[in-house]
């Protein structure tokens, strides 16, 4: 194991965090912070209590991932693209580095970025509403592993995109409708009997269910279903990427 | 000193590449690159260089054949083989936003070795580079990023170091200084391969010289030896009065006329016992031809560079 090059390629990217504060956690904490201004404060006081949940409160867990799905794809996408765009891949397709090693360093780091992205605005949400949660472990464990499968999501798309229209696109007009039509700011059993059986082809209900239940003990779907679907799709994200560093796909010609 | 009886620092071995565009690269290319020594690999644009580099470094992937570094399969043994292997790419192709000090202890960290700060600061300074250590590359000149790219690569201790067109668009004294620094490294008994558009270059630096041309290795040859083997030498005569044409006289002579008729040239071969000098001599006088002036000189590499690549369409 390259351990040394883990370790540089996760330094590497937990820099260029850093060094772009204000666009990698400032301005969607703003933006999740405005969404709790609004639909919580404003909108949420004249709603009614969802599954027993004040409307404020219950939009907690669906705007967390809002955030995590949409900001793991567009930051593990960006990781991969930028060295693809510039040129400087050709240093780790030289380096002595494993596919394994490099998708820990660039995945782990996108990943390690989305949890503090998630702790960050659990911590501003407790400003605007009360709550609290229900099952602590359950919930660090859907936040690192959506986290984590949607940033080993990203990288692929990073791998794929052959530009940056195509690296927005995904996120623009994949996650984000899925993440607004899977339950973020209502449950499912709000929907009319139809549009509640065709939501769940949508995976991303599985994995706000899963985690609204480990704040609020309350879910959509079972959530032992929920932490299925997101191993699942963990590991169709591994099986892609596995294929992409065999073949070389997009990567060497 | 590199032991003698070392394996080759590269082997290459039935190397062929056909491109996904049908385009075929490289045919058949056998190559052993002694340890310690600098090669250069000279070729027109297109033909072959940059791909064979870019294989032997694993960047791109080969269509048939193999290859070891160091005795090291780089597919099989890709850790090995790479970990011994730098590369300098032909293209400036740098993490814009990062500080140099940044890229290079990167550099390091990802060939697996541990950090350590006195190495690359030396490298830094070597390069001129160590009062830059933390300015944005993007803000460096194009002469200092090839400097930066010179420093990832060398960051590693590699023992094997290719250079991709290393001085191209770089001024006359940072050539030199990499001149100097290419052999700095080899008296330290890294290997080097290097492709240059500056025959010069080769001429001046390289051990041993191999010309690919439509993707395959047309020549590889000892750089003396090449010269000598391939190498011209001409003698020049400038006339005292120009003539018409060639008197019949010196007929049985490989001579040309000049243009104007004012100058004889005489081929010939420099390393044979007889040059034919003192008899053309002779009949040049015989015929009553003054001379007044004479010199000699001989093929450079351009010359035979050109002249080989010409040769094969």
């Amino acid at each position: 194991m390259n351990v040394h090059a883990i370790r540089a390629i996760y330094h590497f990217e937990m820099a260029r965090t850093f060094r772009t504060l204000m666009q990698s956690i400032a301005s969607p904490v703003l933006s999740t912070a405005l969404y709790f201004v609004v639909f919580g404060a404003a909108i949420g006081a004249r709603m009614g209590r969802v599954d027993g949940v004040g409307y404020g409160a219950f939009i907690v867990p669906g705007l967390i991932m809002l955030s995590i799905l949409s900001e793991s794809v567009s930051n593990a996408s960006f990781g991969i693209y930028l060295p693809k765009w510039s040129g400087t891949i050709f240093e780790l397709l030289s380096a002595p580095v494993s596919y394994v090693e490099a998708l820990i360093g660039y995945v782990g780091a996108a990943a390690t970025k989305s949890v503090m992205l998630g702790v960050l605005i659990l911590v501003t949400a407790r400003v605007c509403v009360p709550y609290h949660i229900a099952h602590p472990a359950w919930m660090a464990l859907f936040l690192i592993l959506t986290a984590v499968t949607f940033s080993l999501f990203g990288f692929i798309i990073g791998l794929w995109a052959e530009s940056f229209e195509q690296l927005q696109i995904v996120p623009l007009m994949i996650i984000t409708p899925l993440t607004f039509l899977g339950g973020a700011f209502y449950s499912i059993s709000m929907l009319p009997p139809l549009w509640q059986k065709i939501t769940l082809f949508n995976p991303v209900v599985y994995l706000i269910s899963g985690f609204r239940w480990s704040f609020f003990g309350v879910a959509d779907v079972n959530v032992v279903t929920s932490a299925a679907a997101t191993f699942g799709f963990l590991a169709l994200c591994i099986a892609v990427v596995s294929w992409i560093f065999k073949t070389g796909y997009k990567l060497k010609s | 000193m590199p032991e003698t009886n070392a394996l080759p620092a590269v082997t290459v071995r039935g190397l062929y590449k056909t491109y996904a565009s049908g385009l075929t690269a490289l045919k058949n290319i056998e190559l052993t690159i002694n340890r310690g020594e600098i090669f250069a690999l000279l070729g027109p644009n297109g033909a072959g260089k940059t791909t064979l580099i870019n294989i032997i470094c694993g960047i791109v992937t080969a269509s048939a054949g193999s290859i070891e570094a160091n005795g090291h399969d780089i597919v099989r043994d890709y850790r090995a083989a790479r970990t011994i292997i730098g590369l300098v790419p032909q293209e400036l192709h740098t993490d814009a936003f990062e500080s140099v000090w940044a890229t290079v202890t990167f550099s390091r960290g990802l060939f697996g070795k541990a950090p350590n700060v006195a190495l690359c600061e030396k490298i830094l300074r070597d390069l001129s580079l160590w009062d830059r250590k933390d300015t944005k590359i993007m803000t460096l000149s194009g002469g200092m990023k090839r400097r930066v790219m010179i420093a990832k690569a060398l960051a590693h201790e590699p023992e094997i170091l290719f250079l991709d067109e290393p001085t191209a668009g770089v001024d006359v004294e940072l050539r030199r200084e990499m001149w100097q620094l290419v052999r700095g490294l080899r008296e330290r008994g890294v290997t080097i391969i290097l492709t240059t558009h500056y025959i010069e270059e080769a001429e001046e630096m390289a051990d041993r010289i191999g010309v690919i041309n439509h993707g395959e290795l047309i020549v590889v040859e000892d750089k003396v030896r090449l010269m000598r083997k391939l190498g011209k030498r001409q003698l020049t005569l400038q006339l005292q009065s120009p003539l018409a044409q060639l008197p019949p006289g010196l007929a049985d002579y490989p001579l040309e006329l000049s243009q104007d008729g004012h100058a004889l040239v005489f081929h010939f071969d420099a390393h044979s016992r007889e040059t034919g000098i003192p008899g053309l001599l002779r009949r040049l006088s015989e015929l009553g031809l003054e001379i007044k002036d004479l010199h000699s000189q001989e093929s450079s590499l351009e010359d035979i560079f050109v002249g080989l690549v010409r040769a094969r369409p």
